[in-house]
Protein backbone atom coordinates (compact mmCIF):
# COMPACT_ATOMS: atom_id res chain seq x y z
CA UNK A 1 0.00 0.00 0.00
CA UNK A 2 1.48 3.19 -0.64
CA UNK A 3 1.31 5.80 2.13
CA UNK A 4 1.41 9.75 0.89
CA UNK A 5 2.65 12.78 2.49
CA UNK A 6 2.40 16.67 1.66
CA UNK A 7 2.69 19.68 3.28
CA UNK A 8 4.29 19.74 6.79
CA UNK A 9 4.57 15.92 7.24
CA UNK A 10 6.15 15.23 3.99
CA UNK A 11 8.84 17.69 5.36
CA UNK A 12 9.30 16.48 8.84
CA UNK A 13 9.46 12.78 7.53
CA UNK A 14 11.97 13.20 4.97
CA UNK A 15 10.05 11.93 1.72
CA UNK A 16 6.36 11.88 -0.01
CA UNK A 17 5.81 8.59 0.32
CA UNK A 18 6.42 5.25 1.23
CA UNK A 19 5.35 1.70 0.64
CA UNK A 20 4.07 -0.67 3.71
CA UNK A 21 2.31 -4.05 4.30
CA UNK A 22 -0.68 -3.87 5.87
CA UNK A 23 -3.05 -7.20 7.40
CA UNK A 24 -6.11 -7.61 5.59
CA UNK A 25 -9.14 -5.40 7.38
CA UNK A 26 -6.66 -3.04 8.66
CA UNK A 27 -8.49 0.59 9.07
CA UNK A 28 -6.87 3.84 8.71
CA UNK A 29 -5.98 3.97 12.49
CA UNK A 30 -3.91 0.89 12.12
CA UNK A 31 -2.28 2.19 9.59
CA UNK A 32 -1.34 5.46 11.25
CA UNK A 33 0.16 2.97 14.15
CA UNK A 34 2.27 0.63 11.56
CA UNK A 35 3.74 3.86 9.66
CA UNK A 36 5.02 5.12 13.66
CA UNK A 37 6.71 1.75 13.70
CA UNK A 38 8.00 1.05 10.27
CA UNK A 39 8.94 4.96 9.57
CA UNK A 40 11.65 6.99 10.92
CA UNK A 41 9.97 10.23 12.18
CA UNK A 42 6.24 9.51 11.12
CA UNK A 43 5.78 10.28 14.84
CA UNK A 44 4.96 13.47 13.67
CA UNK A 45 1.53 11.84 12.39
CA UNK A 46 -0.93 13.15 15.13
CA UNK A 47 -3.37 10.35 16.96
CA UNK A 48 -5.90 11.58 14.36
CA UNK A 49 -4.58 12.88 10.92
CA UNK A 50 -6.93 13.98 8.35
CA UNK A 51 -6.53 11.18 5.98
CA UNK A 52 -7.77 10.32 2.24
CA UNK A 53 -7.92 6.92 0.76
CA UNK A 54 -8.01 7.11 -3.01
CA UNK A 55 -9.05 10.88 -2.88
CA UNK A 56 -11.76 11.13 -0.76
CA UNK A 57 -11.50 12.40 3.24
CA UNK A 58 -12.41 9.07 5.33
CA UNK A 59 -12.71 8.71 8.72
CA UNK A 60 -9.76 6.68 11.19
CA UNK A 61 -12.58 3.61 11.19
CA UNK A 62 -12.23 3.44 6.80
CA UNK A 63 -10.77 -0.06 6.44
CA UNK A 64 -8.70 -0.05 3.88
CA UNK A 65 -7.71 -2.45 0.77
CA UNK A 66 -4.12 -3.54 -0.90
CA UNK A 67 -3.78 -1.09 -3.56
CA UNK A 68 -5.08 2.11 -2.00
CA UNK A 69 -3.69 5.40 -1.95
CA UNK A 70 -3.49 6.33 1.75
CA UNK A 71 -3.04 10.20 1.54
CA UNK A 72 -1.89 11.74 4.94
CA UNK A 73 -2.83 15.26 5.06
CA UNK A 74 -1.69 18.10 7.20
CA UNK A 75 -4.31 20.65 8.66
CA UNK A 76 -5.50 22.34 5.49
CA UNK A 77 -4.91 25.47 4.59
CA UNK A 78 -6.08 26.55 0.79
CA UNK A 79 -7.79 29.81 -0.30
CA UNK B 1 -14.02 21.44 -16.75
CA UNK B 2 -15.84 23.06 -13.63
CA UNK B 3 -12.08 22.97 -11.68
CA UNK B 4 -9.04 23.97 -12.21
CA UNK B 5 -5.80 24.11 -10.75
CA UNK B 6 -2.50 25.67 -11.84
CA UNK B 7 0.86 27.90 -11.80
CA UNK B 8 0.35 31.20 -13.29
CA UNK B 9 -1.80 34.27 -12.41
CA UNK B 10 -5.62 33.87 -12.26
CA UNK B 11 -7.32 34.76 -15.37
CA UNK B 12 -10.57 36.49 -13.79
CA UNK B 13 -12.22 37.01 -16.80
CA UNK B 14 -11.98 34.27 -18.20
CA UNK B 15 -13.48 32.36 -15.26
CA UNK B 16 -16.31 34.88 -15.16
CA UNK B 17 -17.34 34.42 -18.37
CA UNK B 18 -17.54 30.85 -18.23
CA UNK B 19 -20.78 31.36 -16.14
CA UNK B 20 -22.42 33.33 -18.41
CA UNK B 21 -26.00 32.41 -19.33
CA UNK B 22 -28.59 34.22 -21.20
CA UNK B 23 -30.99 33.26 -18.39
CA UNK B 24 -28.91 34.03 -15.56
CA UNK B 25 -29.78 37.49 -14.44
CA UNK B 26 -27.01 37.77 -11.48
CA UNK B 27 -23.52 36.57 -11.44
CA UNK B 28 -21.04 36.44 -8.56
CA UNK B 29 -17.30 36.08 -8.52
CA UNK B 30 -15.18 35.94 -5.40
CA UNK B 31 -11.32 36.74 -5.00
CA UNK B 32 -9.23 35.88 -2.52
CA UNK B 33 -6.03 37.22 -2.67
CA UNK B 34 -2.30 37.02 -0.78
CA UNK B 35 -3.17 39.88 1.80
CA UNK B 36 -0.41 41.74 4.14
CA UNK B 37 -2.61 42.23 7.17
CA UNK B 38 -0.74 43.43 10.85
CA UNK B 39 -1.58 40.29 12.55
CA UNK B 40 0.31 38.14 9.61
CA UNK B 41 3.53 40.23 9.84
CA UNK B 42 5.81 41.06 6.69
CA UNK B 43 4.34 38.93 4.30
CA UNK B 44 5.87 38.81 0.66
CA UNK B 45 4.47 36.01 -0.85
CA UNK B 46 2.62 32.81 -0.09
CA UNK B 47 3.84 29.60 -1.19
CA UNK B 48 0.55 27.19 -1.73
CA UNK B 49 1.20 23.15 -2.70
CA UNK B 50 -1.70 20.55 -3.40
CA UNK B 51 -2.55 17.43 -3.63
CA UNK B 52 -3.94 17.88 -6.39
CA UNK B 53 -5.33 15.19 -8.51
CA UNK B 54 -7.80 15.57 -4.92
CA UNK B 55 -8.12 18.96 -5.82
CA UNK B 56 -9.88 18.03 -8.93
CA UNK B 57 -12.02 15.39 -7.84
CA UNK B 58 -12.90 17.15 -4.26
CA UNK B 59 -13.61 20.54 -6.40
CA UNK B 60 -15.97 18.50 -8.48
CA UNK B 61 -17.82 16.98 -5.13
CA UNK B 62 -17.86 20.54 -4.09
CA UNK B 63 -19.63 21.71 -6.93
CA UNK B 64 -22.04 18.79 -7.73
CA UNK B 65 -23.00 19.39 -4.18
CA UNK B 66 -23.75 23.22 -4.77
CA UNK B 67 -25.41 22.35 -7.75
CA UNK B 68 -27.89 20.48 -5.61
CA UNK B 69 -28.39 22.90 -3.30
CA UNK B 70 -29.09 25.59 -6.22
CA UNK B 71 -30.49 23.95 -9.36
CA UNK B 72 -29.82 25.84 -12.38
CA UNK B 73 -26.21 27.24 -10.95
CA UNK B 74 -23.47 27.46 -13.17
CA UNK B 75 -19.80 27.33 -10.98
CA UNK B 76 -16.56 27.31 -11.51
CA UNK B 77 -13.68 27.09 -9.06
CA UNK B 78 -9.79 28.07 -9.44
CA UNK B 79 -6.77 27.61 -6.91
CA UNK B 80 -3.51 28.64 -7.89
CA UNK B 81 -0.22 26.58 -6.19
CA UNK B 82 3.08 27.92 -6.55
CA UNK B 83 4.67 31.61 -5.42
CA UNK B 84 2.05 33.96 -5.09
CA UNK B 85 2.79 37.45 -4.27
CA UNK B 86 1.31 39.74 -1.84
CA UNK B 87 -1.35 41.11 -3.69
CA UNK B 88 -2.19 38.47 -6.34
CA UNK B 89 -5.40 36.28 -6.08
CA UNK B 90 -4.62 32.30 -5.17
CA UNK B 91 -8.35 31.13 -5.38
CA UNK B 92 -11.85 32.32 -7.44
CA UNK B 93 -15.27 31.68 -7.65
CA UNK B 94 -17.26 32.23 -9.89
CA UNK B 95 -21.10 31.58 -9.74
CA UNK B 96 -24.48 32.60 -11.55
CA UNK B 97 -27.81 31.99 -10.61
CA UNK B 98 -31.99 33.40 -11.68
CA UNK B 99 -31.27 36.14 -9.06
CA UNK B 100 -28.73 37.56 -7.15
CA UNK B 101 -29.61 36.14 -3.63
CA UNK B 102 -28.68 32.73 -5.14
CA UNK B 103 -25.49 33.81 -6.55
CA UNK B 104 -24.44 35.14 -3.20
CA UNK B 105 -25.57 32.49 -1.42
CA UNK B 106 -23.85 29.64 -3.86
CA UNK B 107 -20.27 31.58 -3.73
CA UNK B 108 -19.90 31.76 -0.54
CA UNK B 109 -21.19 28.49 0.36
CA UNK B 110 -18.20 26.88 -1.97
CA UNK B 111 -15.71 29.26 -1.00
CA UNK B 112 -16.75 28.10 2.40
CA UNK B 113 -16.60 23.95 1.47
CA UNK B 114 -13.42 25.09 -0.60
CA UNK B 115 -11.46 25.92 2.15
CA UNK B 116 -13.01 23.67 4.76
CA UNK B 117 -12.09 20.46 1.96
CA UNK B 118 -9.35 20.74 -0.23
CA UNK B 119 -5.83 19.79 0.37
CA UNK B 120 -4.12 22.46 -0.27
CA UNK B 121 -1.31 23.78 2.26
CA UNK B 122 0.21 27.38 2.28
CA UNK B 123 3.85 28.62 3.61
CA UNK B 124 3.97 32.03 3.81
CA UNK B 125 7.17 33.97 3.16
CA UNK B 126 8.12 37.22 4.89
CA UNK B 127 10.47 39.82 3.77
CA UNK B 128 13.12 38.63 5.77
CA UNK B 129 13.75 35.43 3.63
CA UNK B 130 12.00 33.54 6.68
CA UNK B 131 9.10 30.82 5.79
CA UNK B 132 6.42 29.37 7.77
CA UNK B 133 3.38 26.82 7.40
CA UNK B 134 0.32 28.07 7.94
CA UNK B 135 -3.11 27.25 8.45
CA UNK B 136 -6.27 28.29 7.90
CA UNK B 137 -8.46 29.48 11.13
CA UNK B 138 -11.79 28.54 9.26
CA UNK B 139 -10.12 25.30 8.32
CA UNK B 140 -12.47 23.04 10.07
CA UNK B 141 -11.04 19.28 10.09
CA UNK B 142 -13.79 17.17 8.01
CA UNK B 143 -13.32 14.12 9.40
CA UNK B 144 -16.38 14.03 11.75
CA UNK B 145 -18.94 15.12 9.02
CA UNK B 146 -18.35 13.03 6.13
Amino acid sequence: MVCRFFGRYAEAIGREAVTVRIPDGASVRDVVARLREAVEDASCLPDRPLVAVNRMHVLPKHVVQAGDEVAFLPPLAGG
Amino acid sequence: MRVTIGEGPVDLSAILDAVADGAHGAAVLFVGSVRRAPEDGPVAAIEYTAYEAMVREEGQRILDEAVERWPGLIVRLHHRVGVVPRGQPSIAVAASTGHRPDAFDAARWVVDEAKRRLPVWKREQFDDGSARWRENADGAPPLDTV
